[in-house]
């Protein structure tokens, strides 16, 4: 098992035919059962054609209907994003995860407001994707830091949950699933609707948290983890020494009206029963501490 | 990106919200002929910079005279202004804003931003204008009046009016208000702005309601639909080494410390900043040369760093995922080589093609130190700072 994604999914590309966009549908193709669970991809100038020996189709709609795809990647350039996941939305799949970096705030919160009510479930904007270990993976991470395992991880930004997987992989420490939220102050899936899906996931026996400073998810998240969840989790928070009122490269990482540090931040996760580390060196020993008790 | 408050004025009175008359002056002649031009016998005097707190620094000034106004731009520009937002050094003063004076019944605070958690653009308002809202939110959070907009429908003309009323803001008054706070909230949207304050929002004797200040943030990322926002950019306001950096597409912050940072991702940049603090270093910036970093990238982040007279050593730090390691050492040699290097180097490679990346560094030749994993990596460029010394 494992949350939202495995072997049997099936995947729409949307942005498939620009570079950025070919080459992670290799990858993605490359790795475990991708030749199988990438079928298609969207461009409506080049409908009819293939890529990789994907069939590319003029919309999304159309794309679902000839495939059965349930889900859709997004490497539209930032102009062009928020309108491919309203696309998706309005064709009814069940995640769009949108790797997009740079759109504009506005845009998101459009199609945010367009997305209330709706079945589809949005990853990202601004992440690296999701992957099940030796299943799929469905974005730009490195696919061989990863191993089949026992423990998920939920991360806010992209290299910094590579350094989570190869910790927890060094150790011996597979992964059940990871996700990458992404860094915008406007995205989809939080931590908390990512770690109530950890707790539901029989396969999955603890989680690692990775925060960064701004916002105030990973606060909320804790808060439910403190009533509700039955599993360690083991959490970090990047930007300790981050100034007030700088956009650390996330759009989102900024403290801003005296809130979204990060020691705030880890306090309440601490108080929540969570085990923190201060340390980005060490998230994976911590976890083997923990697992370890 | 941020801009002067007389350009957030013009802004404003785009969107039919009333601001005093006034002109912005790059000298003591213009602010003269400004302050004639306006007429009547009370003026303000204003510097304009980007950071908040300029009236407590003595960046603002009331004139009832012509002398006092050219006295008082005499004063202002060219000081170095300092201000809580401002750090210690301050900010060099280059232009002020010549403002009719104003007569003050009462002031509120309004203003926008874009909520997180509701994922809506926010109205707020509170009826202790001059004061800066965080400190309100701190010292009486019930005196906040929150509207969270419904971005189809746009600002309820019914909320807006029960807020107006709520800031105290006279019945007499309070049409004109709504229309304030609608046109702010048009302004917030149309120029894809991220924060809109008007703090203060008065009353005037006459029962007018105007914005004395304008304070907005844009959203960097929607400027390549806003060359009318890209123009009111003004570079003396922003550090030279952030001007540089975006240049080169590299995301970079100065910070006070000694050791320079060279990260792949922003969340890893964060955390090797936190890790070298931990360590008991002190980072001196953020840098997150992205998914993407050619040699060119590199080296360019190379001289940025070694601009900064405090440097004492550099820690890159790379998590090669689709960015291979071997690309990266092979950048940072070349880099090395280009720059004439003259701190310690300590480098940290991880995932794809690290074996070919560490030899290609312990084959180059070059001093580099090399770190086994982030741990490893922070104490080494720490204690390479220290020897330093």
């Amino acid at each position: 098992m494992s949350i939202l994604i495995n072997k049997d999914t099936r995947v729409i590309t949307q942005g498939m035919t620009g570079k950025v966009g070919q080459f992670h549908t290799q990858q993605c193709k490359a790795y475990a059962n991708g030749a199988n669970c990438f079928v298609a991809g969207v461009n409506p100038k080049k409908a009819g054609e293939t890529f990789e020996g994907i069939p590319v189709y003029a919309s999304v709609r159309d794309a679902k209907q000839a495939t059965g795809a349930t889900v859709s990647v997004i490497y539209v350039p930032p102009a062009g994003a928020a309108a491919a996941i309203d696309e998706a939305v309005e064709a009814e799949l069940d995640l769009v995860i949108c790797i997009t970096e740079g759109i504009p705030v506005h845009d998101m919160i459009r199609t945010r407001y367009k997305m209330q009510g709706k079945k589809t479930l949005l990853i990202g904007p601004n992440c690296p994707g999701l992957i099940t270990p030796d299943e799929i993976k469905i974005g730009i991470m490195p696919g061989h830091i990863h191993k089949k395992g026992r423990i998920g991880v939920v991360s806010r930004s992209g290299t910094l949950t590579y350094e989570a997987v190869g910790q927890l992989t060094a150790l011996g420490y597979g992964q059940s699933s990871c996700v990458g939220i992404g860094g915008d102050p406007i995205n989809g899936l939080k931590h908390i609707d990512v770690m109530r899906l950890f707790n539901d996931d029989p396969e999955t026996d603890a989680v690692i948290m990775v925060g960064e400073i701004g916002g105030s998810d990973e606060e909320e998240c804790a808060r439910w983890i403190k009533d509700n969840m039955q599993k360690p989790v083991v959490g970090f928070i990047a930007g300790i020494t981050a100034p007030p009122g700088k956009r650390m490269g996330h759009a989102g990482a900024i403290i801003s009206g005296g809130q979204g540090g990060a020691e705030d931040k880890l306090s309440v996760m601490e108080e929540s029963g969570i085990f923190i580390t201060r340390n980005p060196a060490e998230m994976g020993r911590t976890m083997q501490k923990v697992l370890k008790g | 990106m941020k801009i002067h408050e007389y350009q957030g004025k013009e802004i404003l009175r785009e969107f039919g919200v009333p601001t005093p008359r006034g002109k912005a002056c790059f000298s003591v002649d213009e602010a003269l002929s400004a302050a004639q031009q306006l007429g009547g016998n009370v003026w303000v005097v204003k510097a304009q910079i980007h950071a908040g707190g300029r009236g407590k620094g003595g960046g603002v000034k009331v004139a009832k005279s012509l002398d006092e106004v050219g006295q008082y731009a005499q004063q202002i520009l060219g000081m170095q202004l300092v201000t809580h937002q401002t750090g210690p050094e301050g900010q060099k003063v280059r232009r002020l804003l010549i403002e009719e004076g104003a007569a003050i019944a009462k002031e509120c605070y309004v203003g926008m931003v874009v909520d997180r958690a509701s994922q809506r653009v926010a109205l707020l308002a509170s009826s202790e204008g001059g004061m800066e809202i965080e400190e309100v939110a701190k010292h009486s959070p019930g005196k906040i009046h929150t509207v969270r907009i419904d971005s189809a429908a746009g600002l309820d003309a019914k909320e807006a009016e029960a807020v107006v009323r709520a800031i105290g803001i006279p019945d007499v008054a309070n049409a004109e208000a709504v229309k304030v706070l609608q046109g702010l909230y048009q302004a917030f949207v149309a120029k894809d702005a991220m924060l809109a304050e008007i703090n203060p929002l008065i009353l005037t004797a006459d029962d007018r309601v105007v914005a004395l200040d304008a304070k907005f943030n844009f959203d960097s990322n929607a400027l390549y639909r806003h060359p009318e926002i890209v123009a009111m950019r003004d570079l003396d306001e922003e550090d030279p080494a952030e001007i540089e950096a975006s240049k080169f597409d590299l995301s970079y912050i100065s910070l006070d410390g000694d050791i320079g940072c060279l990260v792949n991702g922003a969340g890893l940049a964060m955390a090797t900043m936190d890790i070298i603090k931990l360590y008991g270093g002190s980072p001196a910036n953020f840098l997150d040369v992205g998914g993407g970093a050619t040699t060119e990238k590199v080296t360019e982040a190379f001289k940025l760093m070694l601009k900064n007279p405090h440097l004492k050593a550099i820690l890159v730090n790379i998590f090669g995922g689709i960015m291979k390691c071997d690309v990266i050492a092979e950048g940072v040699v070349a880099a090395a080589r280009q720059v004439s290097l003259n701190v310690p180097l300590v480098v940290r490679l991880e995932g794809t093609n690290v074996d070919l990346g560490k030899r290609i560094l312990a084959e180059s030749g070059l001093p580099i130190i090399s770190g086994n994993d982030m741990a490893d990596a922070a104490q080494k460029v720490v204690a390479a700072a220290r020897e330093a010394i």
